[in-house]
């Protein structure tokens, strides 16, 4: 057991930081949930593409170098210390890729990915709609077989980013006279400007269109946009859904710099006594996401996977963001609620943690029954 | 980077478990609370054959260490099991008599388990000082070996069997390694917290998945697996803390392991209890003696505060 990085680990980092000192903008972006900041993001992610740190862990042909888990959390360290922007690609990195990875097509592969890497197409998530939340397989949205395809009727909500995104994916229900809900389902993926789509941008709590509403009409998709089999799409949405909650997610990096920026603060405001647990326990909180992580990619490397164990993750990093951004915002006052405070952002951004990726309360289901072996009960 | 243990360490604390179940410490415990100690003295023979004291000792002193890694290993297991006696403080002790001197006189019994140590400072309440040949007192001018102990007192954990050491005695070193010392104390009672907290979460859910209410299982019901998921991600997230800081002893690991594994273990000792309902209550049922260590543990060898107070000074 050890922490040690190699020697060719080390220079990856230095290489890295350095890039990353040379190249991370000097004023932080506009919001990404604006118009004008989804732009400027968009651009950051062609200068990380065009150097090739936007996918680092991912295959070269992709756009990546091949970097592995380990060199990944490396590179998520520099970047969030180096103060690097959110990234807009998130959605697709996270989630779309792991799916192609393990379950798309060579052409797929070949032309999703590259695109993805250098922010040239933006993907959004269209799982949730009005009537399946938390109980996603009670979907109802339609894949109908069309020549040499589907057409997607209904109606897809909460889609990240999906105000200024170009391609979206996605569960259809393409055989409506399954037994069971979970079966008859397609994954498919659309263009977000294709003739029958509507996006209607939602406002999140500040006002700022983070999410938004998808009608679809009778929108054609192409057979070459099927990931995996007709019908199989829930084993294939979830084989990949613990990607979402686990480690790619929230790197530890992330919350790394998040907590060495409160301690800042707090040093700054003259260590108010008060607020001296809440701080001490985000830079513990962080440490122990780190280690967490580092485990769990060393037992990756070793060839198990990482399953139900995602979930105590999403419940860890979701409450720890939210416990992290208050402390700030307490230690703030109004100053931290004004609404150009970058503090402000983070906590609108942290409060919906619980809520996406699966609620905790699913997760603590999950961790109850999958992980102790509890009975399953009536929900 | 391979941050997980290895098959030799796994082993290992397998090979404790099974020793530790056979041993029926629960009994083995409540003959130590009434000053019985012939039991444990036996038990404690056998921990030591295993060889976890000597992970304590250097090898230039007839052990096999310094090896924090494994002994935080050996500790989660010395906690899951409850097993009563000054083990931190012997492991302390250790660290504490680094001087050739005092280390070649004392070291050797320490690591074979032939004596037993505690520490604590000069007039303050120390473990077990009744069964323990080694009594350290760290006095204004340096480490000195204690001439005796005051009457034992009994505490709310009631393994924790608490002396004051008598002043005076013969100065053992002028400059005992006290920060070191520290951090070996709090590792291994960090590593016992978790160990602490891991049976009351094992416990409490093969509890509640027998305990029929309702005419079900109590452990079907959502508010129920809902505390114990809770239970199960912070001692989870503890756990990498602990053998981090094992790995680096750092100050500031040691001391976020410390706070984290122990404010784990308490919280799921609260939960523990809530969810055995009144049997959880009672000192007769065993799951008491774990309830009660895991609140002590919390207050040995460095509050909350104290290590938070280590946390925020950094690296
Ligand atoms: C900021 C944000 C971004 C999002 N981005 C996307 C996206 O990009 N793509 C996408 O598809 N979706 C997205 N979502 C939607 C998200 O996945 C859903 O909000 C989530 O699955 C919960 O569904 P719901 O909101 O309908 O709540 P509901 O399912 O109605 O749940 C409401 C409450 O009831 C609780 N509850 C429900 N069922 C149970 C149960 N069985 N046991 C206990 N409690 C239960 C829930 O935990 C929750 O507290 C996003 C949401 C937010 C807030």
């Amino acid at each position: 057991m050890d922490l040690d990085l190699t020697p060719a680990e080390e220079a990856f980092r230095a290489e890295a930081r350095a890039w990353l000192r040379a190249h991370v903008p000097s004023a932080p972006l506009p919001s990404l949930e604006t118009e004008e900041g989804f732009a400027a993001h968009r651009a950051w992610e062609a200068e990380l593409a065009a150097d090739r740190w936007s996918v680092v862990n991912w295959p070269a042909r992709y756009g990546g170098r091949d970097a592995g888990l380990i060199r990944w959390l490396v590179f998520e360290e520099e970047y969030y210390a180096a103060g690097g922007p959110g990234r807009v690609g998130q959605n697709g990195i996270s989630l779309l890729a792991p799916t192609l990875f393990d379950h798309g097509t060579e052409e797929q592969r070949a032309r999703v990915l590259p695109s993805m890497a250098t922010g040239e197409v933006v993907w959004a998530q269209a799982w949730s709609e009005p009537e399946a939340g938390s109980d996603l397989a009670s979907l109802r949205s339609r894949a109908t077989r069309a020549d040499g395809g589907w057409r997607l009727s209904g109606q897809k909500t909460w889609s990240s980013r999906a105000a200024f995104a170009d391609r979206a994916f996605g569960l259809f229900r393409s055989d409506p006279d399954t037994p069971r809900p979970h079966q008859g389902l397609t994954y498919l993926m659309f263009d977000l400007r294709a003739p029958g789509v509507t996006v209607r941008p939602i406002g999140r709590l500040d006002g700022k269109p983070a999410f938004a509403e998808l009608f679809l009409d009778e929108v054609f998709v192409p057979d070459e946009d099927v990931i995996g089999e007709p019908g199989q799409g829930w084993r294939v949405a979830m084989s990949t859904a613990g990607n979402e909650r686990g480690l790619t997610l929230r790197s530890p990096g992330r919350f790394l710099a998040a907590a060495d920026r409160l301690h800042r603060l707090w040093r700054d405001r003259g260590r108010p006594a008060w607020a001296q647990d809440r701080v001490a326990d985000a830079l513990a909180g962080a440490r122990a996401y780190q280690l967490f992580a580092y485990a769990a990619a060393s037992r990756l490397l070793d060839g198990e996977s990482i399953g139900p164990k995602s979930s105590l993750n999403k419940v860890f990093w979701s409450e720890y963001d939210i416990a992290l951004h208050e402390t700030a915002l307490d230690l703030l006052s109004e100053e931290g609620e004004a609404a150009d405070s970058a503090w402000a952002e983070g906590y609108v951004f942290a409060l919906a943690g619980p809520v996406y990726a699966g609620t905790n309360e699913i997760q603590r289901d999950i961790v109850a029954e999958r992980l102790l072996g509890l009975p399953k009960g009536r929900r | 980077m391979r941050f997980l243990l290895d098959t030799e360490q796994r082993a290992f604390a397998n090979s404790l478990d099974a020793m530790l179940t056979a041993a029926d410490t629960p009994s083995v415990v409540r003959e130590w609370s009434r000053g019985e100690h012939t039991r444990g003295r036996a038990l404690w023979a056998r921990i030591a054959e295993a060889g976890v004291f000597a992970l304590a000792v250097p090898e230039a002193y007839e052990g096999l260490g310094p090896r924090p890694v494994e002994l935080a290993v050996a500790f989660m297991e010395l906690g899951r099991h409850a097993v009563p006696g000054p083990l931190v403080e012997t492991v302390t002790a250790a660290a504490l008599l680094g001087d050739p001197g005092p280390a070649k006189r004392f070291l050797p019994a320490l690591a074979s388990g032939e004596s037993m140590a505690t520490v604590a400072h000069e007039g303050a309440y120390a473990l077990d000082g009744d069964v323990t040949a080694v009594r350290l007192a760290l006095a204004v001018d340096g480490l000195r070996l204690a001439p005796g102990h005051g009457p034992v007192r009994g505490f709310l954990d009631p393994a924790r069997r608490l002396t004051r050491l008598l002043p005076g005695g013969e100065l053992l070193t002028p400059d005992p390694p006290v920060d070191r010392a520290l951090l070996w104390a709090r590792l291994a009672t960090a590593a016992q917290a978790l160990g602490v907290g891991l049976a009351l979460l094992e416990r409490t859910v093969a509890y509640v998945g027998q305990r029929v209410q309702f005419g079900v299982p109590i452990g079907s019901f959502q508010a129920v697996k809902h505390r114990l998921a809770d239970a199960k991600i912070a001692l989870e997230f503890a756990r990498p803390l602990v053998l981090g800081a094992a790995v680096t002893m750092a100050p500031v690991d040691v001391a976020a392991a410390k706070v984290s594994a122990c404010e784990a273990a308490y919280a799921t000792a609260r939960t523990a209890l809530q969810l055995h309902g009144a049997i959880g209550y009672t000192a007769e049922y065993d799951l008491s003696l774990w309830l009660t260590k895991a609140r002590a543990l919390r207050t040995a060898w460095g509050t909350p505060h104290d290590c938070r107070t280590e946390v925020l000074r950094g690296p």
